[in-house]
């Protein structure tokens, strides 16, 4: 593996070109549908980070559950909410002020955390082994209480969507 | 370093170029098998046999007319083919096709690239799949291939699903990702994880047909309602990668198939060196199985696939997965 190091700089920055131009373009393209599919580039650029560090799982699941599943979805939904054959939903960006503040916070929360908190694996560190399994043991151990909250907000969201699904009537 | 690269890229070659001619002769294996089961003689003036008739199609499909409509979204009208065609071949990378075997000296691996996450691999490049078929309905700018494009979309997240969870019963019990390691720990025909997965093994199956969009579950093309589907607007080569693409899905599943649950290369009798023979002896008869099916049984109706997907598959994976993982456990 080292011996392919010399040129990680150059991919890094080639993935991190991707993502923000596919960012910018998922916010600013006028077209819902090319937004989405800016979207699917942007999420794959992470991917492509993720393999450039050695997180391999994290890569494959970044694809199969993003790529493959959450904009597959936010895709049909386009197409399902449009006039059939149309093409022209347009994007409206009303809440530019708002998202961009959101936005600045949260960037600014994260890079605050980091400061922080210096929890980056130094170069030359071993990695583990086997990242799968790591992962699972760190999820059911320490990382337990987590990972359960995030359980009860996805079933939160999915009888929310149900509930705005099935509408007024009953 | 460059010796690594020098061998995977000829591996590369040899398994593009077996990919490919599996795919034209899968259409000729097809024609054949559903013609004898319903009594005709199938292809037959092109060579031997009409064994030459996938090469006929070939050239002919090359030197059509390229008619692009003028209501189409160029650039992923575009697009949308090659999103159907590449991760189809992606897949090919981790399968191990044969054992490890020493040619003039060299110790030759029999995979491509063997990821420690394999079957993780196959899973997200799988689920990309679905992308050519959405962009090619929604730029076509036909009703048939918009239908065509939102009913596969629908279905493929229907029983990507059960279709992931299927083979989590296998890795619990395996308790590896990598494909080769899977293949080792089958050594004996006894040892196959169809025997320990039965359960697994069918809902597999099940959902790889309705993830290939094959019958009876390829309502994204159906000709009778659709006319061509999400491909109506396509003509000559970009129709031909759709075409190859889906082929190239189905001997995908297969290898996959093969590799999970019938031991993949391994077989008695033959030597390290030729153990590939086996691998392609099993995945043939993955792929008679899926043209018996297309010649026996009539297409789904659209909601009793939906039904059928979260209302009967989906619990039986969950069922499976718990059972599994108690006995794993135990």
């Amino acid at each position: 593996m080292e011996a392919v190091q010399p040129n990680v700089g150059f991919v890094f920055g080639l993935f991190a070109a991707i993502i923000i131009t596919s960012a910018l373009l998922v916010v600013t393209l006028k077209n819902i549908f090319h937004c989405a599919l800016a979207l699917i580039v942007c999420l794959t650029g992470v991917a492509g980070i993720f393999v450039l560090l050695h997180a391999e799982f994290l890569a494959a699941v970044q694809v199969l559950i993003y790529v493959g599943a959450v904009s597959v979805l936010i895709i049909f939904s386009v197409m399902l909410t449009s006039n059939l054959a149309s093409r022209r939903i347009v994007q409206t960006n009303q809440n530019a002020l708002v998202a961009g503040f959101a936005a600045l916070i949260f960037g600014a929360g994260a890079l605050l955390l980091l400061k922080l908190h210096d929890i980056w694996p130094k170069a030359g560190s071993a990695l583990p082994d086997d990242n799968v399994m790591t992962i699972g043991k760190l999820l059911m151990t320490d990382y337990m209480l987590p990972f359960e909250v995030v359980s009860v907000l996805m079933l939160a969201a999915m009888i929310g969507a149900i509930v705005l699904a099935r509408g007024e009537r009953s | 370093m460059l010796e690594m690269i020098v061998a995977s890229s000829i591996k590369v070659i040899i398994v593009m170029l077996a990919v490919l001619t599996g795919c034209a002769y899968a259409t000729y294996m097809e024609r054949k098998v559903v013609a004898f089961m319903q009594h005709r003689i199938g292809p037959s003036y092109a060579g031997p046999y009409g064994l030459l008739q996938p090469i006929a199609d070939a050239i002919k499909m090359a030197f059509k007319e390229d008619v692009v409509p003028d209501k189409v979204e160029r650039i992923t009208y575009a697009l949308a083919p090659i999103a159907s065609f590449v991760p189809s071949l992606l897949v090919f990378a981790v399968v191990p096709f044969s054992a490890d075997f020493t040619l003039v000296g060299r110790q030759v691996t029999g995979v491509i690239s063997d990821l420690n996450i394999g079957i993780l691999f196959v899973f997200a490049i799988t689920s990309l799949g679905v992308y050519g078929i959405v962009l090619a309905g929604w730029s076509s700018g036909s009703k048939y291939s918009l239908m065509g494009g939102i009913r596969s979309s629908a279905q493929m997240i229907s029983y990507e699903i059960s279709y992931g969870l299927s083979i989590v019963g296998v890795i619990l019990i395996a308790n590896t990702l990598s494909l080769r390691q899977l293949v080792e720990q089958q050594d004996t025909i006894l040892h196959w994880y169809i025997w320990k997965q039965p359960l697994g093994f069918l809902l597999y199956l099940t959902c790889a047909i309705a993830e290939t969009n094959r019958l009876p579950f390829d309502l994204p093309e159906a000709e009778s309602e659709l006319v061509g589907g999400y491909h109506t607007e396509y003509s000559s080569f970009r129709f031909a990668m759709f075409f190859i693409g889906e082929y190239a899905n189905m001997i995908a599943v297969s290898c996959v198939g093969t590799t999970l649950f019938f031991g993949g290369w391994q077989g008695p009798f033959l030597p390290a060196g030729l153990s590939v023979i086996w691998f392609v002896i099993k995945v043939f008869c993955f792929m008679f199985f899926y043209i018996w099916l297309r010649a026996t049984f009539p297409r789904f109706r659209y909601d009793q696939l939906m039904n059928f997907g979260w209302k009967v598959l989906f619990p039986l994976a969950v069922v499976n997965l718990l059972v599994t993982g108690l006995i794993v456990l135990w």
